[in-house]
């Protein structure tokens, strides 16, 4: 196989640390044009009858680190899967090298959209069931990192928080689904429903910009943190030595 | 022009407070990564003077301290 091949460490390892220029610029190009045209080419009311003033510009860091929060919970365990199914080191490695990006992109949603919410809502927090869902999926990136750090052996540590973070796979439907509320009385969401669809074009363009700035932001960081990972776990291995004085040769 | 761009139609405090959080914590996670891989490779030069020096005392006596 020679597609496994290519996912070793000592293939991936200076592989990543060709990438990481190249995410890191085409990150921080898009984050900076996306709040260049967030803040300077968007009207300064969001909606029709009842529109939200200029505090609504948080939608463009709110959005974007709500969905990469999900997204990279599935890249976790998705990696993790196949951790589990062909035992490759590689896949745990870049599982627990995404979590703690996720980590912060979670908490940066619950933070902005506290800040969103005591001038929208009149209150920070609410135990609305997205907002509480969401919670819950930052405790779930925090229990990850927290087993994984636990347990000695990197080996167990990897099966163990695998299996952690596929369980925890339930909550991602979850919060996404979290505002159609099946029935009002026996749940109130205080979260708006999300209609891309009656967003003002700027508005829309802008937060996917920054969309893609944090998704490309979060393979700088990836790539940054698995190959620190690779070091610290090969590191008595010729490939590592080879790897390290070629890279401080050049 | 930049007043009001600052003040955000007096949201100013809601609007930076998340944006500034955002910074902070990208900020914040890079400069880690980059102080963990130094010291990663530092300890590792540390080891590997350790060992070399070792390995010479045993092959030439003490004459190398």
């Amino acid at each position: 196989m020679k597609l496994f091949r290519f996912f070793s460490p000592a293939t991936f390892y200076p592989l990543a640390g060709k990438l990481i220029p190249w995410f890191a610029v085409l990150a921080a190009v898009s984050i900076l044009g996306g709040l260049y045209w967030g803040f300077f080419e968007t009207p300064d009311r969001l909606g029709g009858a009842n529109p939200q003033k200029e505090y609504y510009r948080i939608i463009f860091i709110h959005v974007p680190a709500a969905w990469m929060s999900m997204w990279l919970y599935l890249v976790v365990a998705g990696y993790s899967a196949i951790g589990l199914v062909f035992n490759t080191r590689l896949s745990f490695m870049l599982a627990r090298a995404t979590a703690p990006t996720g980590a912060i992109f979670t908490f940066l949603a619950l933070w902005t959209g506290a800040f969103w919410g005591h001038p929208s809502w009149g209150t920070w927090w609410d135990w609305d069931p997205r907002l509480t869902s969401e919670l819950i999926l930052f405790f779930l990136y925090l229990g990850y990192l927290a087993l994984h750090s636990a347990i000695d052996d990197p080996h167990r540590a990897d099966q163990a928080s695998a299996l952690l973070a596929i369980v925890g796979l339930v909550m991602v439907p979850v919060i996404f689904w979290s505002i159609n509320c099946p029935d009002p009385n026996q749940c109130a969401a205080l979260h708006q429903r999300s209609s891309l669809a009656n967003m003002e074009p700027n508005i829309l363009g802008s937060m996917l910009v920054m969309t893609f700035g944090l998704w490309v932001y979060s393979f700088t960081t990836v790539l940054m943190r698995v190959r620190n990972l690779i070091l610290i776990r090969e590191v008595d291995t010729n490939w590592v030595k080879a790897a390290i004085a070629r890279e401080q040769g050049e | 022009m930049m007043e009001m761009f600052f003040a955000q139609g007096g949201y100013a405090f809601y609007v930076w407070s998340s944006y500034g959080m955002a910074l902070l914590l990208l900020v914040w996670e890079l400069v880690q990564l980059f102080r963990w891989r130094r010291g990663i490779l530092a300890r590792r030069a540390r080891r590997d003077r350790t060992i070399l020096a070792r390995r010479i005392r045993k092959a030439g006596g003490g004459d190398t301290r």
